[in-house]
């Protein structure tokens, strides 16, 4: 039998509501002006060592995300985003179920007409609208400055690959935002599921990509004629990235490469053969580097939609009543 | 009787292993005032959860307003309120705010939203407050801007999980009020409890809960003669020779005891107040004080669980 009424009555107040408090939240304000001094600093150093080095670059743009000062090695703008984008996405998402429980507001909202699906829906929506309004923020800050630093306006399809990255980050940070949710939903309080979801996310980060070479070992040991020649075993090699492929951060990095260095011409280990006639060096068309990174980027979104599923139906069979 | 706003039949609830609600009916007329009593645990809120289909039913069905809340959750909720024990609100948010975050919710058009939310406000008496943040607020206060989003609401049956726990006498007696003006407006009441002597104030009817079964329903003074036998007791204070004789031979007095000099009670199967004033007056005694005792939810709800245990003793 189908139930009657649309889920997504609801959704929209439960969104602008959650919006406006996440607008308004120190958090926020906090978070927030930890990711703009972030990227004060390896914008400046980006902007530094472009005017110290003299060498001719078409994507001269590009570099402001990407390069970083070699006297002062500090991390680029993406590596910084790599690293705070997800701890933005966890501030906002790993109280937004278990709070509506410890303030008892839950059974209450729950009571009015709408479906928990337009509750869980419309947190989601206001976390990841916040996070976009904050990047797109960032990302104008960064481009605004390069034109002003380097005295040059960006060319066409620059903007469009900063374009496609900028909605990228928004992508990788959805994975975290969703994961967070699913954790205040399955744990009750808030301060579990911030620790767990920051485990997990150290784990990913951290951990994980010197964890990824050991178990490709573990499960296909190298082949000894290979070693032999100092060169890799193939199949360990690739069992290794598609291990690290698991974590969105690996994903997000290979994007970020074939998106942002328009020379990348390949993602994970490439045969000689697949060389052959290559001009190594010269960039790619846009649309190129775009389908190379396609399964990366439709791995990020997909994770952030199978997430926030788990999420959706753990909550759908929550009981109300803790 | 009218047609039934709320009917419970053969309500059921399983957790697992466990049984929360078992076998659990009865009808809620409009504008009744209907209480759950019971110990912690017994089912009383899994019951209410049930009927605004926010929990899932085992086994048996519910009626709200002629809708089944599992099929047709959103067309009860949206006429019946619900008060939940310790209702939380939004603290960083103004109590206006926290309505009409509620009012969207449900739906109230823009133009009369501002009109309700004032409106509902002012019957809880919280005007003054209506633009403080609700983390300033204490309890009573935040049950009764919980019982402003009923009134906001305009439900039709308004359901009160434990509304008077943890309040002042004061707060008690102003809930208690207001709950009586929900009924006056024709609201029926369905609330919670297991303050006694407060819910008996207000209640038409009470069924009692005990290990997910209604083990008693019906009104107090129902209950009393079910539990405590027919008997009436009549409080006498009074000073005069040979009283006890006396009241002994009004007719339908079984028994006479004296806890005191110059006290009398008087164990009846009707009440002699009548008479055993006209009695006292006869014999040239100085009367001070006559009371029948009535039926009182606490007397019933003590002697029905020792009388249980007794039975289970035996």
């Amino acid at each position: 039998m189908r139930r009657e009424g649309s889920p997504f009555s609801g959704l929209g107040t439960v969104f602008l509501k959650e919006l406006s408090d996440h607008l308004t939240s120190a958090r926020m304000l906090v978070l927030l002006l930890l990711v703009v001094f972030m990227a004060v600093l390896s914008v400046y150093n980006a902007v530094q060592q472009l005017k110290e080095s003299t060498a001719e670059d078409p994507y001269l743009f590009l570099r402001l995300f990407t390069v970083t000062r070699e006297q002062y090695p500090l991390p680029s703008f993406v590596s910084f985003l790599g690293f705070l984008a997800p701890l933005m996405a966890i501030g906002l998402g790993f109280d937004a179920v278990n709070s509506e429980h410890s303030r008892r507001t839950l059974s209450r909202i729950l009571a009015q007409p709408i479906y928990r699906d337009a509750l869980l829906f419309g947190k989601f929506l206001a976390g990841l609208v916040t996070l976009s309004i904050s990047f797109v923020a960032l990302w104008l800050l960064v481009i605004g400055w390069g034109v002003l630093a380097l005295g040059l306006p960006p060319g066409g399809e620059e903007m469009a690959r900063a374009f496609v990255f900028l909605l990228m980050t928004i992508a990788f940070a959805g994975v975290w935002l969703a994961l967070a949710m699913l954790f205040s939903i399955v744990f009750r309080s808030a301060a579990t599921a911030a620790l767990v979801t920051l485990g997990v996310w150290l784990f990913m980060t951290v951990i994980w990509s010197a964890l990824a070479p050991a178990l490709a070992a573990a499960f296909i040991p190298p082949d000894p004629r290979y070693a032999a020649l100092g060169l890799p075993t193939p199949e360990t090699t690739e069992l290794q990235t598609v291990l690290s492929r698991v974590s969105p951060n690996t994903l997000f990095s290979e994007i970020v490469l074939a998106l942002l260095d328009p020379t990348t011409r390949a993602l994970g280990p490439i045969y000689l053969s697949q060389l052959q006639g290559a001009v190594v060096g010269t960039p790619l068309p846009l649309a190129e580097s775009v389908i190379m990174a396609v399964p990366q980027m439709v791995g990020l979104i997909a994770g952030t939609i199978v997430l926030f599923v788990i999420g959706y139906v753990v909550f759908q069979r929550q009981e109300v009543r803790a | 009787m009218s047609t039934p706003v709320i009917e419970a039949r053969h309500l059921t609830k399983r957790y697992g292993g466990a049984t929360a609600v078992n076998d659990v009916s009865f009808t809620i007329a409009p504008g009744e005032i209907f209480g759950l009593l019971g110990p912690n645990g017994a089912g009383k809120t899994t019951t209410i959860l049930m009927l605004l289909g926010l929990t899932e039913i085992t086994g048996g069905e519910a009626r709200v307003l002629d809708h089944n809340p599992v099929r047709e959750p959103l067309a009860v909720k949206r006429r019946v309120g619900y008060l939940p024990d310790a209702v939380g609100f939004y603290d960083n948010l103004t109590a206006a705010d926290n309505l009409r975050y509620t009012a969207r919710l449900i739906g109230i058009a823009a133009d009369e939203r501002e009109d309700r939310i004032a409106a509902a406000l002012a019957r809880v008496e919280l005007s003054d407050v209506a633009d403080h943040r609700v983390g300033t607020f204490s309890r009573g206060m935040r049950q009764r801007l919980g019982l402003a989003e009923i009134v906001m609401k305009n439900a039709s049956i308004a359901i009160l999980d434990e509304p008077t726990s943890g309040l002042d006498p004061q707060a008690t007696l102003e809930l208690l009020a207001i709950i009586r003006a929900l009924k006056h407006d024709g609201v029926a009441v369905l609330l919670s409890s297991h303050l006694l002597d407060r819910v008996q104030s207000v209640c038409d009817r009470v069924a009692l809960f005990q290990g997910g079964r209604i083990v008693l329903i019906g009104t107090v003074g129902e209950l009393g003669r079910q539990v405590l036998g027919g008997g009436y007791a009549v409080d006498v204070e009074a000073h005069g020779e040979g009283l006890a004789e006396r009241l002994r031979q009004i007719p339908g007095v079984q028994g006479v005891e004296e806890p005191a000099p110059g006290r009398l009670r008087l164990l009846a199967d009707r009440d002699v107040r009548p008479d055993a004033a006209a009695a006292i007056v006869n014999a040239g005694g100085r009367l001070t004080r006559l009371s029948v005792e009535d039926p009182n939810l606490e007397t019933i709800y003590t002697r029905y669980f020792s009388n249980q245990r007794e039975q289970h003793a035996a």
